[in-house]
């Protein structure tokens, strides 16, 4: 670019998918007793669609690294942040981190948003399926609908062991249907064990788009329920988690 | 970003030498072998399976099961990269190379698009698929492939991340241009080298 044209060009925001940056932690959040979500404030932020992704990249002082990808759990309209929703793994290196060691105001490292697959472009009638910390990505969208589109037909069946492990828990109202696999909170009088042909009858609409994450089993068992349930094919889509952390 | 240290990160999973040469710039070894597919896990009965490579092609050519079994296989010991950041190491395949499939079809044009039973899609050049750098799999680790890794047959391509080598292999189709696969078009890097960590359409 020749010196003239870049002197008369208006200064545009640095905004990239792609590039890394530094976002500085501005607020952390315990969910549940392995989970924590992260608020991180973004110098080159750009809107995401809800369902993706960014990476976080994590470098010690003689240089070694670690990456993950962990979905973002906030509404594009939090302009200039994102919210990362991360399940502490005992084995892992990147989530014991973020549990452990960051606080807030802390610097992390990170790139996005990623992938454009498991998304929501507001197709509707909406059926969210989500195991345990699969809810992440789908929260994204939940959040996003409300705040967008509120009579939009979105419905969200979540699986979750205990009362202890349910993330979003103040979030969730009449457009969620909870059931608890291992042991429900006293007086729950809703589902209980795993997802079933019942469940997923009650709550499939015609014609549903459904976004399915979480395990490899869970979503294995909820695109079969579904296709069983007469779901299209075409419009089951899904994110398996593989071991992270 | 030169320079940038994560406060108080020591990194407690490294993989110290060879075997952490063998992991490409932000892999991690993973021992299990993950799933990782965009939807529901097609059922391909092998009594119906075909693998069919056409497009610009001399002679398009189709196997059935039976026929593909047939062919020379052969093992093959690889370490496979998944763009989600897990790398398996020391694995196995068996089947067939692309070379031995490629040979009676003679073909014309520089790219492939593999596809899928189920729909999925990658794209290739004619040079990634050959001389000895991808093959049609029915066995992991001596095992009939399981079904959720891609069974009856994917393609490996182990140089490539494990996106590239599809499940549920269908066909190879020649062309004469490129196009975008699934993950591809959906904000993946067109090749994918892990060696260049190529993830990302802007990497």
């Amino acid at each position: 670019m020749d010196r003239l044209t870049s002197e008369r060009l208006t200064p545009v925001a640095l905004r990239a998918p792609g590039r890394w940056q530094i976002g500085t932690v501005t607020g952390i959040k315990r969910e549940t007793p392995r989970v924590k979500s992260f608020r991180i404030r973004l110098p080159m932020w750009m809107p995401h669609l809800p369902g993706q992704h960014y990476d976080v990249r994590l470098t010690a002082p003689d240089g070694y690294r670690a990456q993950r990808s962990y979905s973002v759990a906030s509404s594009p309209l939090d302009e200039g942040e994102i919210e990362l929703t991360i399940d502490r793994l005992e084995d892992g290196e990147v989530s014991p981190y973020f549990h452990d060691v960051v606080v807030e105001g802390d610097q992390v490292e990170l790139r996005g948003p990623f992938a454009s697959y498991f998304v929501w472009r507001g197709q509707e009638p909406v059926l969210l399926i989500g195991g345990g910390s699969g809810v992440v990505p789908l929260m994204a969208m939940l959040r996003h609908r409300r705040r967008t589109m509120p009579d939009l037909p979105m419905r969200l069946v979540y699986s979750v062991r205990t009362a202890d492990d349910v993330i979003f828990a103040r979030e969730l109202d009449e457009d969620a249907v909870l059931t608890f696999t291992r042991k429900p909170p006293d007086g729950w009088s809703g589902h209980t064990g795993r997802i079933d042909r019942e469940l997923i009858e009650s709550v499939l609409m015609p014609m549903a788009t459904a976004f399915v994450c979480g395990s490899n089993g869970f979503v294995e068992a909820a695109s079969r329920l579904l296709l069983g349930a007469g779901a299209a094919r075409q419009r089951i889509r899904t994110e398996r988690f593989g071991p992270t952390g | 970003m030169n320079g940038f240290v994560s406060r108080g990160f020591t990194g407690r999973r490294r993989t110290p030498g060879e075997v952490g040469d063998r992991l490409p710039p932000g892999q991690y070894l993973e021992p299990g072998f993950p799933v990782l597919t965009a939807g529901p896990t097609p059922d391909v009965a092998t009594a119906e399976w075909r693998l069919r490579i056409d497009g610009m092609v001399g002679e398009p050519r189709e196997w059935t099961w039976d026929e593909f079994n047939e062919l020379p296989s052969e093992e093959i010991p690889c370490d496979i990269h998944c763009v989600t950041k897990w790398s398996k190491l020391g694995t196995s395949f068996g089947g067939v190379s692309v070379d031995a499939l490629l040979e009676p079809v003679e073909p014309l044009d520089a790219f492939v698009m593999a596809y899928s039973y189920g729909g999925y899609t990658t794209n290739h050049t004619i040079e990634d698929l050959t001389d000895g750098k991808a093959w049609v799999v029915t066995e992991h680790e001596g095992e009939p492939l399981p079904r959720e890794h891609g069974g009856p047959a994917r393609l490996v391509v182990p140089h490539l991340y494990f996106w590239k080598s599809a499940k549920w292999i269908a066909g190879l189709r020649v062309t004469d241009h490129d196009e975008p696969g699934f993950w591809e078009a959906n904000g993946y890097h067109n090749r994918g080298d892990p060696w260049k960590e190529e993830r990302y359409w802007t990497d």
